[in-house]
């Protein structure tokens, strides 16, 4: 994809900051994040469990404002703010214009009414349609996910579907008013992989023939080498390095991203004794560390990094592949090579 | 729904096995508490050995005490049974307080049901802000108040020094309805005080949990209203515990469970009926009552089964639930 003369973004985040107070202090959940969406893209946002991927896409569509919790930045849609839009602004965006499909689909649909039902209700929410209408509506989309019998499966309740089927039927009704932008938190960590592939394949064909833009959340690589346009790697509330798939995958310039890539079994090389891991942990988002954040865990650290590194592109001639990282450009290459493929360690 | 048939007449079977076991556990109690002897009680104070002797033959209460069970259930379904005290028909004493019990209860149980639901709602919703922690209050001061106390302590500071309302007895609906209403105020009040002080706990602590389900998040997701996510995703599942409370709860007051109230307030009903006959352990009211009382129960429980499945599709089927 060439980046001269790009299409205007589909959505805009700028400079996120999210926190959450809590008993015991603020945990800095997202801090400074910024991407675009373009339009008719697959975006891919990879990163570990806790490292703030959720928390932006919630944020997105205000499901995270509350008391306790505080909110700066922007994030443009279509010429509206959202971050401080009202209450009934975000009604009205959600499920419309933009829609999300969560993890887990068995607690996702309320047990107590029909599927059908909740598919109409989505609509209802802000269309005027009648029951029946709805109803027949609800059935379409039902078959267009590729649930059989749908005619008969808008009457049943959520228990009376497998976890994949459910997941379809979310996904109908997320995108049952035909919104702009599918967000997937997570769509298909909760089912076995055969079903995976199959979402994965469905969501790949809403984006090619409808040009849905999507933002996928995992910590899948697997899921996001399938189907992304484009990558955000996020580690500790920020994003530490951004790029096209490819870029991503064959010249990562982070070495969180070397790990990520190191940890992954390849089956087109002989398998390690051991299977390499990132040493350390997460850090704790009330107290992260001071500049580099991943610092604590990289073999590569030096005196430049506890400087906070900006999101900024060090490599040449690519203009979309950013990083967070102080080390050279030329020398990663070398650094990032263990034993033939890429990873983390330090090579002996 | 033809999960539902079969369902419905595998609880009535069990209903009434449950009867037959809880006949016979009041038949043997009674026979077992000291001072019960009904011979002497037939007899009243001043009875000589024979007179005793007499009456035990006369009765039966020589018999076995198998035949003598066979033989008091039989007067139970055909409305033979006479109490040992004053010889008066049971099933009659039990025909005459039903209408006081049922007015009582069904005023009281509207009342408990719709306060506790609005007070739950009301705390759940505003969580942690002054409107809950002054609910919850008066829940816990409701919950923790005796019946009989805050009774006594109504009638005497309401009904006597204010005269607001009558301090007692009570008005047939028939007389005089406005009268009816006036003397069941107080007491509609007392037996719901309680009732509404739990269920609003129950409700709130219910919907507090609902509200963290991910549906709750999905149906925000879909852009409905806040209110719109209240009332059709939380309310509708955080009731559901509650509906079948209200229902274990009303069967247990209507089949003669209100004793304290009834007897405060000098209500003639089946509750105060239930209360002579335990002070004067007069067996045959006490039998019949138990059974009045528990087929209610029973009866309550099973219809709170059935709307529960009605309410929870998952419950229908049994063993599919997520």
């Amino acid at each position: 994809m060439q980046d001269g003369g790009r299409p205007k973004p589909v959505l805009s985040v700028e400079d996120l900051q999210v926190s959450f107070a809590t008993e015991d202090g603020i945990v800095r959940a997202v801090e400074g994040v910024s991407f675009d969406l373009r339009p008719g893209e697959i975006l891919g946002i990879v990163g570990e469990s806790g490292c703030g991927k959720s928390v932006t896409a919630q944020t997105m569509l205000g499901l995270t404002r509350a008391s306790n919790s505080s909110i700066s930045g922007n994030v443009r849609f279509h010429g509206k703010e959202l971050v401080n839009a009202s209450d009934e602004d975000m009604q009205s965006i959600r499920g419309r214009e933009i829609s999300m499909v969560f993890q887990d689909p068995m607690t996702s649909l309320n047990p107590v009414y029909r599927v059908g039902d909740q598919i109409v209700e989505a609509i209802q929410a802000h269309k005027e349609i009648d029951d029946a209408a709805g109803k027949r509506r609800a059935t379409e989309l039902l078959a267009s996910v590729g649930i059989p019998n749908a005619d008969k499966r808008v009457d049943d309740y959520p228990y009376e579907f497998s976890g994949g089927m459910r997941q379809r039927a979310m996904i109908a009704m997320a995108l049952s008013l035909e919104p702009r932008i599918l967000i997937a938190d997570e769509p298909t960590t909760a089912l076995d992989v055969t079903i995976q592939a199959q979402i994965l394949r469905l969501i790949q064909q809403l984006n090619e023939e409808r040009g849905l833009s999507v933002i996928l959340i995992t910590h899948d690589l697997g899921v996001v080498a399938e189907v992304a346009d484009r990558v955000l790697v996020m580690y500790a509330g920020q994003i530490v390095e951004e790029g096209t798939l490819d870029e991503i995958f064959y010249d990562p310039q982070h070495p969180y991203t070397w790990g990520l890539m190191g940890s992954l079994t390849r089956l087109d090389q002989p398998p390690p004794d051991r299977l390499p891991q990132i040493a350390g942990a997460p850090p704790s988002l009330l107290a992260p560390p001071k500049g580099c954040r991943f610092r604590p865990r990289c073999p590569h650290a030096f005196e430049k990094c506890p400087e906070p590194p900006d999101l900024e592109v060090r490599v040449a001639n690519a203009a979309g592949h950013a990083d967070r990282c102080w080390l050279d450009p030329k020398d990663k290459k070398k650094l990032r090579e263990v034993e033939g493929r890429i990873g983390l360690e330090v090579p002996a | 729904m033809e999960g539902m048939g079969r369902f419905i007449i595998r609880r009535l079977v069990g209903m009434a096995a449950v009867l037959f076991v809880i006949s016979i556990l009041v038949f043997l109690i009674f026979n077992v508490i000291p001072n019960s002897d009904p011979a002497q009680r037939i007899g009243g104070k001043n009875a000589n050995p024979e007179l005793i002797a007499r009456i035990n033959e006369d009765w039966g209460f020589n018999d076995p005490l198998p035949q003598q069970y066979v033989s008091t259930m039989k007067k139970v379904f055909t409305g033979d049974l006479v109490s040992y005290q004053n010889q008066r028909n049971v099933s009659d004493q039990i025909e005459k307080g039903i209408p006081v019990t049922f007015s009582l209860c069904i005023g009281a149980g509207i009342i408990w049901l719709l306060l506790g639901i609005v007070f739950g709602y009301l705390s759940a919703v505003k969580a942690g802000q002054a409107t809950d922690r002054s609910l919850t209050i008066l829940a816990l001061i409701g919950i923790s108040l005796p019946v009989f106390w805050l009774g006594l302590v109504l009638q005497y500071y309401i009904g006597n020094k204010l005269g607001l309302f009558p301090i007692g007895d009570y008005v047939k609906f028939t007389e005089d309805p406005l009268q009816w209403v006036n003397h069941l105020i107080l007491p509609w009040f007392t037996l719901a005080v309680l009732f509404i002080g739990f269920y609003s706990r129950v409700l709130r602590s219910n919907m507090l949990d609902v509200m963290d389900e991910d549906y709750v998040r999905t149906a925000r997701a879909k852009g409905l209203s806040e209110r719109q996510v209240r009332l059709k995703h939380v309310l509708r599942n955080s009731l559901i515990p509650v509906i079948t409370l209200f229902g274990l709860d009303f069967g247990a007051v209507i089949g003669g469970g209100a004793i304290l109230t009834e007897t405060v307030y000098n209500l003639p009903g089946v509750g105060q009926y239930a209360g002579q006959s335990v002070a004067s352990l007069d067996l045959p009211p006490l039998i019949g009552i138990t059974m009045f009382g528990a087929f209610f129960i029973v009866f309550f429980n099973t219809i709170v089964d059935i709307v529960y499945a009605y309410l929870d599709p998952r419950i229908r089927l049994g063993a599919q639930a997520a």
